[in-house]
């Protein structure tokens, strides 16, 4: 498709020269105290100066780096015209959770890694404008506007209400097709609701984006665990679905195996966070829901995953007296987003790099008192292509804990794999689906996101969600499978 | 939501809810849970399933006041709803014919037990029930359970109805007796359960117990109920909540029973004290308001 005359006064030689424009984020030491959100947003004048930096590249990198195709110069283009509710539109067309990715996406590993600015300078800020557009239409949102696609007769149960199965939904919704989603906790959003802490993702912007789909027609169920409170074979034998995706996540944390593990005081970071977003235990006694006393503590998390730094930053916020990050490699393999690793040394976290924890050491009641740590080094890459952590002899000495937040990642829940007959698995429990059509072993059954692939980021999910949708839709059409 | 088509104490402090909860009612198998969320500020509690009914589409939750949930719970009357409840949760009970079974019941724990006896018996197994409770009204089911056992002891703490004693002391003397005992399946408080289980350990008799720690979501996410099993961590959500009672650490679970001891009696303490507000508010408006700001609040 040739450009669209591009209203940008700027020649392309000036706006290299254009620094990136700041987000605005709320003072390092008022937030370590708050979990009100960090990023405060571009005002309009903040977002046109940052958009008139976009190269406007006759191939775009960022579009086909993103796991979504964002049709990124477009909609900035139409940031430059000042026209945001089509910027807006132009976004959805390819990504229905825009206030959300605009937030939480790696954007430096896709859309901004790939940006060309990159090679002279800071690439375009891409998430921040997607986030300004989306705030924007949320603000501006008007139910009228939305068109209903003309209904196609067919049904689709959705199992899993977190970006792969949202962004399914809102495809499917767009096609035609009748779309039932299916959450087991009491709240929809699934990671988003109950791992992503509300200072860099409020619960409201969820509950919007949600609402909106509603509007669009899509049924939500909460309470339901799909393998216990109905099957998939139930759903498509005896409710009638024509077809079912599965983004039930990588559920199961897991834990390291070293000695004191059931301490009283070492969590797990799922229900760590769970505890504090989804049941808000930081507004104890207002929620019900309890979390122990944070207050002056030593608190430590152990990774160096997004998940670790949310836990460590809630932490913090809970009155942390010291806030640790455990983390075996060194800060250049951490897979946390750069922002956030920015934003936890901005707070005062403490970064102990290259340090592994062999065992967690209590009192008599059985409360984490410690944990015996050991230093590495770094030697070969390994299967992951980073380098080796290996242990220093006679490195070991005891860091004194009260906490200890254990953030190495997940694995694969079985509960819809064990009651699915003939749904083939891989050897560590996650579903084998196709990659392009995510379609699984069983007719009808499609399947994506991180119950596929292994604990991996919103957007990679968001992405198989398309995918399935597609492959669902096709499927729903010819019937061919 | 969820609507309570009945409610009715059962004993002092413990209430029959029968609810309506289609999808439950259906998958429902003996040894089952579901977690429950009372209203939009409320903790998520694990309760016990005591019956369901698949055509009436209704579960029976039986529910004993312990905690500010479990008051509030019980606060509620025939034709109230409660927010959440999802399930059925963990693994069922294993079901075949063993020969003999004991099933123990302690206080509130019957109701958990109920469903597998029955289910016991259905299967060809001779059922010995053995239930007990502080006293004669804390000792529940028991009409119930002599329906679906052979023989039925009841103890008491206090002698005020069957045995007085413990609901081991019976199984003890079973076991003297030379009683054949296939399987034990014991459910009640963790004493209970720990000495049934050193008891059985001796005999060899393969014990089963059900585990009730502190969970949040229920479907193996949060980890926050793991007990120690042979040195290695289960969840009691989705490995449980039965577990072989030769294999717990009873002490472990003891000591992550109690994580949020001074949290729960807060609770409980605001909860009392803001009914207690109310019910002056009700029955003299302006007072209870002028006697609250006076201390303070």
């Amino acid at each position: 498709m040739p450009p669209t005359k591009s209203n940008n006064p700027v020649p392309n030689k000036e706006r290299i020269k254009m620094p990136r424009q700041h987000m605005p984020e709320q003072l390092p030491v008022i937030r370590a105290k708050e979990f009100t959100e960090v990023n405060l947003g571009y005002s309009a004048e903040l977002a046109r100066q940052e958009a008139l930096r976009c190269l406007e590249c006759a191939k775009p990198t960022c579009t086909k780096d993103c796991p979504v195709g964002v049709k990124v110069k477009e909609f900035v283009q139409l940031i430059v015209d000042g026209d945001f509710m089509a910027a807006a539109a132009k976004i959805r067309e390819d990504n229905v959770l825009p206030a959300i990715t605009g937030r939480v996406c790696p954007q430096e590993d896709h859309c901004e890694g790939a940006c060309l600015l990159c090679k002279r300078g800071e690439s375009l800020g891409i998430g921040y404008l997607e986030r300004f557009v989306a705030d924007y239409e949320q603000q501006h949102f008007d139910v009228k506007s939305i068109v209903k696609a003309t209904p196609t007769g067919k049904k689709v149960a959705v199992v899993g209400s977190g970006p792969s199965g949202l962004t399914a939904a809102g495809d499917l919704i767009q096609k035609g097709h009748q779309v039932h989603v299916f959450e087991a906790l009491h709240e929809i959003g699934g990671v988003l609701v109950y791992g992503i802490p509300e200072f860099r993702l409020p619960k409201k912007i969820i509950r919007e984006q949600v609402d909106i789909m509603r509007a669009m027609g899509v049924v939500f169920e909460t309470d339901v665990v799909v393998g216990r409170t109905v099957t998939i074979n139930e759903l498509l034998e005896e409710e009638g679905y024509d077809a079912v995706f599965i983004g039930t996540g990588a559920g199961l944390p897991q834990f390291m195996g070293i000695p004191g593990e059931h301490y009283n005081g070492v969590y797990s970071a799922n229900e760590f966070l769970t505890r504090i977003n989804l049941m808000h235990a930081y507004e104890f006694p207002k929620y019900d829901e309890p979390i122990v006393d944070f207050r002056g503590k030593n608190v430590a998390v152990i990774g160096g995953g997004n998940t670790a730094l949310d836990a460590i930053r809630s932490a913090l916020r809970l009155g942390a007296g010291k806030a640790y990050v455990l983390y075996r490699r060194s800060e250049a393999e951490m897979p946390a987003r750069k922002e956030e690793v920015k934003h936890a040394k901005e707070e005062g976290i403490e970064f102990h790099v290259l340090t592994a924890p062999l065992e967690f050491q209590a009192d008599e009641k059985g409360w984490l008192t410690g944990a015996r740590c050991q230093k590495m080094e770094l030697g070969e890459p390994d299967s992951s292509g980073r380098r080796r952590p290996v242990p220093i002899e006679g490195s070991e000495y005891v860091v004194p804990l009260s906490v200890a937040v254990i953030a190495i990642g997940t694995t694969a829940n079985p509960i819809v794999q064990s009651t699915t007959p003939g749904l083939a698995t891989t050897k560590k429990g996650y579903i084998q689906a196709d990659e392009t059509s995510q379609k699984t072993s069983r007719k009808g059954v499609f399947a994506g996101g991180d119950i596929v692939t292994g604990g991996a980021t919103v957007i990679l999910a968001m992405g198989a969600g398309r995918r399935a949708a597609a492959g669902i839709h096709e499927y729903l059409t010819n019937g061919e499978w | 939501m969820f609507k309570i088509i009945n409610a009715q104490f059962i004993a002092p402090g413990i209430k029959r809810f029968v609810i309506e909860a289609p999808r439950i009612a259906r998958k429902q198998r003996p040894g089952q849970f579901v977690i429950v969320r009372v209203n939009e500020r409320g903790e998520r509690i694990p309760l016990t399933i005591e019956r369901s009914d698949a055509e009436k589409g209704t579960v029976n939750l039986v529910v004993q006041s312990i905690g500010k949930t479990t008051t509030l719970l019980n606060s509620l009357e025939t034709g109230d709803s409660i927010l959440d409840i999802v399930g059925p949760l963990g693994k069922p009970s294993e079901i075949e014919n063993f020969g003999t079974v004991v099933v123990m019941g302690g206080g509130v724990g019957t109701a958990m037990a109920y469903p597998t006896a029955a289910a016991m018996k259905k299967a060809g197994n001779r059922v010995i029930t053995i239930i007990g409770g502080r006293n004669k009204d804390l000792v529940i089911l028991e009409p119930e359970m002599r329906g679906v056992s052979d023989t039925v002891y009841v103890t008491t703490d206090d002698g005020s109805s069957g045995d007085k004693g413990l609901v081991t002391d019976r199984l003890r003397q079973l076991l003297e007796n030379g009683t054949r005992v296939d399987l034990v399946l014991a459910v009640g408080p963790i004493p209970m359960m720990r000495a049934v289980a050193d008891m059985t350990r001796k005999e060899r008799i393969k014990t089963m117990v059900s585990l009730n720690p502190i969970m949040i979501d229920g479907t193996g996410m949060c980890g926050g109920c793991r007990v120690l099993v042979e040195g290695k961590s289960e969840f009691a959500c989705v490995d449980g909540p039965e577990f072989d009672a030769h294999r717990i650490d009873f002490a472990v679970l003891v000591q992550r029973n109690a994580m949020y001891r001074d949290a729960e009696k807060q609770s409980l303490e605001d909860y009392r004290r803001e009914c207690e507000y109310e019910k002056q508010k009700a029955a003299a408006p302006g007072e209870a308001e002028a006697a609250c700001t006076l201390e303070g609040k």
